[in-house]
């Protein structure tokens, strides 16, 4: 794969268990200097596993890891692995209380420290690559994005000649994200390897010359990106599982998982067809003058409505505000200003308890910090909304019924679990997620305000959690607010909002959606989309496809 | 493009856009370096009001109060505290915590005098010398310390419960080996460090000032120093950065005893006796944790200082001698000094602001 004989990483007929589960099997996989590898799976397809390996983190069962052409250092001599490879973690290893250049240089340096010395080489690597972030700066101060960066430096400090980065974007806002890509080509050209771990595979096509395809532990995919479409790396991810999935709610679901979003047949969903029969139903959800002056984006006076058997997306830059209208509605923010009202009622601010009562279920946005309880099972967590009507009159809860209230919901989400009791701290991202899906829909609720639900989320899941929303809003009823910055999730959505700077800057009311013109109206740019000139992952994927080969 | 790097370390070789290596060499930052600073010093310095406030207060309860000799006092009475709340600090500073000094506070100097004194007094009848007395004492700081760290890191026990535990039998120890007598007529070597004084300054108070001083250059200029802080604000980021995180944490456990043993050496000297009571009967623990609080140690890990450790140890210091000389009733003299703590904590929390607030 190199000019020098030897790749820069290599790993052949990698093995690792896990009790019964064999995690890895038999992985073979190089990059080469100054290469930016994909490496795309479903979630448990052992990637975190690789990583951990790849990252002197944990020892292989059999198979070995050479470092340009030599043996690996031994596992737990962490720092002279570092000197090949570097991990940037989804879970930020930053150390919130120290200040940059402590984090750049923890665990390294000489024994007696020189804060100038390490200030200064951490103002000179920033400056090398045209960051720009104080070295003396508290960590807890930063932004994720500058926080990746400290990470970045970090790695680039120790001399790693290959940077592993996993799910980098996923805590990224758009603009963010871009400016991630220069930071890994400006990588590549100066020769360091990036190893690069993602749910987005636009992403993987945009700056990645190869990818590998892990499946149930097995690397079932290793080819030039240009060689290939997203939907062979999607039926390369997904393998026979797909083909499961019943095709009766059809062409708008695989448009949520990416093919046919710009240029695919303009199906409305089942509930955008009702909805268009009788345009104006109810008013389940109405929204006035909504004021916050939140830290995740402040609110300038937003009003909106949803209606009976609708979804409405709410979209925007991540700094915009986007999680806040979900937040407040949901109860769980109080806000500064305006109303908000479920069919006539008005809610009482910053009441999550009240809000609930009142009939608004609230997929949260960070499903490990108000998502679930970890420890407790699959059933629990489920019902946990419910436990008012499944108690007996003396309150008292059953096993039992407990785990005959969550079945229902957890066979329709499709939720692999070893059973109701099974603690949810054991179960995938993907699944977790589908907990907290189940535990809103558990209380009927006339508003869904779902947050970010597919963040982290596989491709397969995905689908089945967008297409659980519409149907729970066809059937029942219910209104649903997706608010996201994931602009695929929105092809569920009967009409689309776009805020900018905490104000409703459009509304797009008939789909299917222009991605070029939501990312424009995320942007603030009102006009006609020029394709051409569209940001980043806007084109379909046999452009994207024709980009990467030119 | 990037050779492979000669075997220097990692922290010698960074990449560059270039390809080239950046090095240590000599150049100013000041104006960073100021800035670094006045955010650091604003935040250490947090209780310097409550400390203004006491002293003015102290003053016009007692004429005696803004003397030499009693600040003197003070600072002996404190010295032995002192050196304990480094200990807990340390151990608060990497996440844990460690409820069992108290006991070591009190078995270290008895084992020693045990071992010392002739059978007359109680001793064992070994009469070792001090010096090799304070060596015993020393040992068995590190031995609790060390069991406590094995148990808690390697063993994955809970360390409130193992300390806990460890309180309790070592008070027990502590009384067994003496059947609940005290052990007086320490040898003057032994008594010194907490006794003996150079002009007007007890040694007990310039050595703990000292340990302060050297603990408090070792955490900010240490690589081990600052280790302590990685592995209490992130341990999973600490080891992923090549940190030992089990050896560390297992050293601050020893350390933390040592400390708490010495203190235990400078209380017995101070008061010339070795009691029972001493450690576990006074129950000092809470002095410990509330002075290591109140300085803006979070019980958490990751956060404090020894700045804001010994404004603690002194604030509470000055709290019990103005208690003392304002002739509170022994009857109401816990009740008060309890409630002031607290006071003190609340007032620490609104004064220090986030230097001393827990994070939710």
């Amino acid at each position: 794969m190199t000019s020098s004989g030897h790749a820069l990483v290599e790993v052949a007929g990698i093995e690792k268990r896990f009790g019964t589960t064999r995690a890895l099997r038999g992985v073979d996989l190089s990059i080469g200097t100054g290469q930016c590898l994909g490496l795309v799976g479903r979630n448990g397809a052992g990637k975190s596993t690789l990583v951990s390996i790849l990252s002197g983190l944990s020892e292989p069962d059999a198979g070995t890891v050479r470092f340009g052409g030599e043996p690996a250092p031994r596992v737990g001599d962490i720092e002279r692995w570092r000197e090949w490879i570097a991990a940037v973690f989804q879970h930020s290893m930053i150390v919130p209380h120290l200040s940059v250049a402590e984090n750049v240089f923890l665990g390294g340096g000489p024994a007696l420290v020189s804060w100038r010395a390490m200030r200064r080489r951490t103002r000179g690597i920033m400056a090398d690559w045209g960051f720009d972030i104080a070295p003396e700066t508290p960590c807890r101060e930063l932004s994720v994005e500058q926080l990746q960066i400290v990470e970045i430096v970090r790695a680039l400090a120790r001399g790693a000649k290959c940077v592993l980065l996993d799910e980098p974007t996923a805590a990224l806002e758009r603009q963010a994200i871009l400016r991630l890509f220069d930071r890994v080509r400006q990588l590549t050209d100066a020769g360091v390897a990036v190893l690069y771990i993602s749910h987005h595979l636009e992403e993987v096509f945009e700056i990645c010359q190869n990818v590998a395809v892990l499946r149930d532990g097995e690397l079932v995919l290793a080819a030039p990106t240009a060689s290939l479409s997203k939907d062979d790396l999607v039926a390369a991810m997904v393998g026979g599982v797909r083909s499961a999935a019943p095709q009766a709610s059809g062409a708008e679901h695989r448009a949520a998982a990416g093919p046919a979003t710009a240029t695919g047949p303009a199906t409305a969903t089942a509930a955008g067809l009702e909805a268009e029969a009788a345009p104006r139903r109810e008013v389940v959800l109405a929204v006035d003058g909504l004021m916050s002056d939140s830290a995740r984006g402040r609110l300038s006076g937003v009003s909106l409505r949803v209606h009976a058997g609708e979804v409405v997306g709410v979209t925007g830059l991540l700094s915009a505000g986007v999680a806040t209208i979900g937040r407040v509605i949901a109860g769980a923010e109080a806000s500064t200003g305006g109303e908000v009202s479920l069919r006539g009622r008005r809610i009482p601010p910053g009441r999550r308890a009240a809000a609930q009562r009142a009939g608004i279920g609230y997929i949260p946005e960070d499903r490990r910090a108000e998502g679930f309880v970890a420890l407790l099972g699959v059933a629990e967590n489920t019902t946990m909304t419910i436990t008012r009507q499944l108690a007996n009159r003396f309150g008292l809860l059953r096993p039992r019924g407990r785990a005959a209230a969550a079945a229902p919901l957890t066979s329709r989400l499709s939720l692999v679990s070893s059973g109701p009791a099974q603690p949810v701290s054991e179960l995938s991202g993907g699944n977790q997620q589908k907990v907290t899906v189940a535990r809103t829909l558990a209380h009927h609720p006339s508003l869904i305000v779902a947050i970010t639900p597919t963040r982290g989320v596989d491709v397969a899941s995905k689908e089945l959690l967008l297409r659980s929303l519409a149907d729970v809003a066809a059937s029942s009823g219910a209104g649903v607010l997706l608010c996201t910055d994931e602009l695929s999730d929105l092809a569920i959505c009967d009409r689309v909002i776009a805020v900018v700077r905490g104000e409703v800057f459009t509304e797009f009311d008939r789909p299917p959606f222009d991605r070029d013109e939501l990312i424009l109206a995320t942007e603030g740019i009102a006009g006609t989309a020029d394709a051409a000139a569209a940001p980043y992952g806007a084109a379909g994927p046999e452009e994207t496809a024709r980009g990467a080969a030119q | 493009m990037i050779s492979r790097q000669a075997p220097q370390g990692p922290v010698e070789a960074a990449v560059t856009p270039g390809g080239k290596e950046t090095s240590w060499g000599p150049g100013g930052a000041v104006a960073s370096w100021v800035r670094g600073l006045n955010v650091n010093v604003l935040r250490e310095v947090a209780l310097l009001p409550v400390l203004i406030l006491l002293i003015v207060v102290g003053t016009v309860v007692s004429p005696a109060f803004l003397t030499v000799s009693n600040f003197a006092g003070i600072g002996e009475q404190s010295s032995a505290l002192g050196v304990v709340v480094v200990g807990e600090s340390l151990i608060l500073l990497i996440g844990g915590m460690d409820l069992s000094l108290e006991s070591t506070y009190g078995l270290a100097p008895m084992v020693a005098a045990w071992l010392i004194v002739p059978v007359a007094a109680y001793g064992a009848g070994t009469d070792l010398s001090p010096y090799l007395g304070i060596l015993v004492l020393l040992a068995v700081g590190a031995a609790v310390g060390l069991i406590n760290g094995l148990l808690i890191v390697k063993g994955r026990l809970n360390g409130f419960i193992v300390t806990l535990g460890m309180t309790i039998v070592l008070a027990g120890l502590q009384n067994g080996i003496v059947k609940a007598q005290s052990l007086f007529n320490l040898p003057t070597a032994f008594g010194y460090l907490g006794s003996a004084s150079i002009g007007q300054l007890p040694v007990s108070l310039i050595v703990a000032a000292v340990i302060f001083i050297l603990t408090g250059l070792f955490l900010r200029y240490h690589r081990a120093g600052r280790a302590i802080y990685a592995v209490g604000g992130n341990p999973a980021a600490a080891r992923a950065a090549g940190i030992k995180v089990e050896r560390v944490k297992i050293g601050v456990y020893v350390t933390g005893s040592v400390l708490a043993a010495i203190g235990g050496l400078m209380e017995a000297g101070r008061v010339s006796a070795v009691t029972g009571q001493q450690g576990y009967g006074e129950g000092i623990i809470f002095s410990v944790f509330a002075a290591a609080v109140i300085g803006g140690v979070s019980l958490k890990g990751g956060r404090g200082n020894m700045i804001g450790a010994a404004s603690g140890v002194i604030l509470l210091g000055i709290v019990g001698d103005i208690l003392d000389l304002a002739n509170v009733s022994n009857y109401w003299i816990e009740a008060i000094d309890g409630a002031v703590i607290l006071f003190a904590l609340v007032l620490a929390r609104i004064v220090g602001g986030e230097s001393t607030a827990e994070e939710r």
